[in-house]
């Protein structure tokens, strides 16, 4: 057995007719935070609901923490976090009682949920609010308190769907923040969203997702190469010297130069070629005004991709 | 291939906090008011009727149950309604509130089997029902005792307790449907007008239209087959199930629930009481019958479920 804490191999779901998961196979490492991306409907949450033994298996095998979800759904549900896409509590009860329940179908006992429930909600910061009914609570609490049920079952890997789903950009920092922490404390997260670039600060691989297949597996620099053709892009504004262009062309390792707009040249280049372009447009006597490192995001690998895809189909067609 | 661990695992857990929902809900505001009113209506009308009619019958703290005095039912029609009400009131959105407050995939994401939740859901409901019913129950003895003056025989408490048995068995049909229609739909509204509806029409149109369909069907001749074809449809109505079980139980005298022969009348003291055994010997496919549909009921709740996806 591979020390791996998620392993697919070949996981497939169908639907009657329909195949919602196809043949998807990827593994995940002890620690890892690992980003499942795509539009809706790509089959991610049925994705994980096969990990969780929630919905049958159509073909393949899936191994949690080296137990079965099929067979031992028990085992890998006392072990795993879940936190489901806008979750719900009960809303007539307050939080603590909320966990409280949780941690009684864990079977634990009396004094040791005490102890865990306070724990876990002082950890999302809850605390103050622990006593409160969860009718009461916003959305953002509510997403920190299935946080904190994952805490409190001290699961070793934590599956959280869409965590950032309508949240305002301070709470999902907040949430995203929490996530990290996890990681921190040695628990594997699987993590599904189409919020891009709120995910690639935290991930550390991610896979895109598309139509049930995992289109592209890396972490997001890897999947900035393969998709955008590699490299790196600089962007330099300048007030015009004689030939910058000529110039900056002819710095080793840049593949193209484009004018983007009066003033703006746009470089695409095999490394990091900031100083010599700041030497070349001074050298030119032009004056140097910005000069920035495009990185390659998740946002533009992702768009590029189901563009290049969709061309494909195109030409096909 | 199996399943590891026990189905059950964490039932106990679902039971308990279902009760305590249940009981500490508005719902059960309700329910404590209408036991109270009916168990008041129920005496007051059978006491005024039994005093007018103080005949030598020996089972006179029965009639407390059965004795109906215009415009008020007798205390056994009364719970022929409320039994399935309250089952209904209790079950019809078990599931389905558990998919729209969107609670469901978390708690099966919790080291349990669906199978303990919604067991857990039934048992729950049906001890809350059981517990109404043994309020009620002891408030129309209670009151009974004080206004009669009359105190019951053994007899007659073990008539009136296996009448109270009967009564949870009735109203656990009706839960199972109610929690079978919660599954199947996802709007609660939709699940308790089904549920309703599917009461009203066994309960008062079927057996109605039971008759009809025999005459309909079985050749005039043949009046016995007649007969006996309405009544064995009336019999798929579990009202007319319970309403005949009540019958033999609290009518001592009943001999049998079906037509009766001459030759069966042979050597037969007219009017002479049943023993307490023979009058549940009357009953008991009825009972059973009962006991059955309800676990067919709750079969099928169970696999829908089984088969359902969590994802709202």
């Amino acid at each position: 057995m591979t020390d791996m804490v998620i392993e697919a191999k070949g996981l497939t779901k169908r639907y009657g007719a329909a195949t919602a998961v196809d043949g998807v196979s990827f593994s995940i490492a002890p620690g890892e935070i690992f980003g499942l991306l795509g539009p809706n409907g790509a089959g991610k949450t049925t994705m994980i609901l096969m990990l969780l033994g929630l919905t049958d298996i159509s073909g393949g095998e899936a191994r949690v923490l080296g137990h079965d979800p099929v067979r031992e759904p028990l085992a890998v549900k006392r072990r795993v976090g879940y936190l489901p896409d806008n979750v719900g509590f009960y809303d007539y009860l307050t939080a603590a009682d909320n966990l409280h329940y949780t941690a009684r179908l864990m079977g634990l006992s009396s004094a040791e949920r005490k102890q865990r429930v306070a724990d876990a909600l002082a950890r999302v910061g809850l605390s103050d609010a622990a006593e409160k009914k969860v009718k009461a609570y916003s959305h953002g609490m509510k997403q920190r308190l299935g946080l904190a049920e994952i805490i409190m079952k001290d699961a070793r890997v934590a599956i959280l769907d869409e965590p950032t789903n309508g949240l305002d950009p301070q709470a999902s920092i907040e949430l995203l923040a929490l996530i990290r922490s996890l990681k921190a404390a040695g628990v594997s997260v699987l993590l599904s969203s189409h919020l891009l670039d709120r995910v690639q600060s935290v991930c550390d691989r991610v896979a895109l997702f598309s139509a049930g297949k995992i289109a592209l597996l890396g972490s997001v620099s890897e999947l900035g190469r393969q998709v955008l053709g590699g490299g790196y892009a600089v962007e330099v504004e300048a007030d015009a010297g004689e030939g910058v262009s000529l110039r900056l062309g002819a710095i080793p390792g840049v593949r193209g130069v484009s004018e983007t707009a009066p003033g703006r040249v746009r470089m695409l280049c095999d490394r990091d070629v900031r100083p010599e372009a700041a030497a070349a447009v001074v050298a030119a006597g032009g004056r140097l005004k910005s000069l920035m490192l495009d990185e390659s995001s998740l946002e533009t690998i992702y768009t590029r991709y189901f563009q290049s895809v969709e061309e494909e189909a195109r030409n096909a067609a | 291939m199996r399943r590891e661990g026990s189905a059950l695992h964490g039932l106990g857990v679902v039971v308990l906090k279902e009760l305590t929902d249940h009981l500490t809900s508005a719902r059960m505001r309700v329910l404590e008011w209408l036991v109270v009113l009916t168990a008041l209506a129920a005496v007051y009308a059978a006491i005024t009727q039994i005093r007018d009619v103080t005949a030598q019958d020996p089972f006179l703290f029965l009639r407390l149950f059965t004795t109906a005095r215009d415009p008020l039912p007798s205390f056994v029609s009364f719970l022929g309604f409320l039994a399935p009400l309250m089952a209904i009131g209790l079950g019809f959105d078990a599931i389905n509130s558990e998919h729209n407050r969107r609670t469901l995939s978390r708690i099966l994401s919790q080291p349990i089997y669906r199978d303990a939740l919604l067991f857990g859901k039934f048992i729950a409901g049906l001890c809350v029902l059981a517990i109404s019913f043994i309020a009620l129950w002891l408030l129309v003895i209670g009151l009974g005792l004080i206004m009669l003056g009359v105190p019951p025989g053994g007899e007659e408490m073990a008539r009136a307790l296996i009448f109270l048995l009967v009564t949870v068995v009735y109203a656990g049909v009706w839960l199972a449907l109610a929690m079978l229609f919660s599954v199947i739909f996802r709007s609660a509204a939709t699940a308790a007008l089904v549920t309703l509806g599917i009461w009203l029409f066994f309960s008062v149109i079927w057996p109605a239209l039971a008759p009809a369909i025999a005459q309909a069907f079985v050749s005039p001749d043949n009046q016995v087959l007649q007969i006996t074809a309405a009544q064995d449809l009336a019999r798929l109505s579990p009202s007319t199930l319970f309403g005949e079980t009540v019958l033999a139980i609290l009518h001592p005298t009943t001999r049998t629930l079906g037509p009766v022969y001459l030759d069966q009348l042979q050597g037969a003291v007219m009017g002479a009481p049943l023993s307490l055994g023979e009058s549940v010997l009357v009953a008991w496919p009825q009972i059973v019958g009962m006991i059955a549909v309800s676990i067919l009921l709750f079969v099928a709740g169970y696999i829908v479920f089984q088969r359902q996806e969590v994802r709202a």
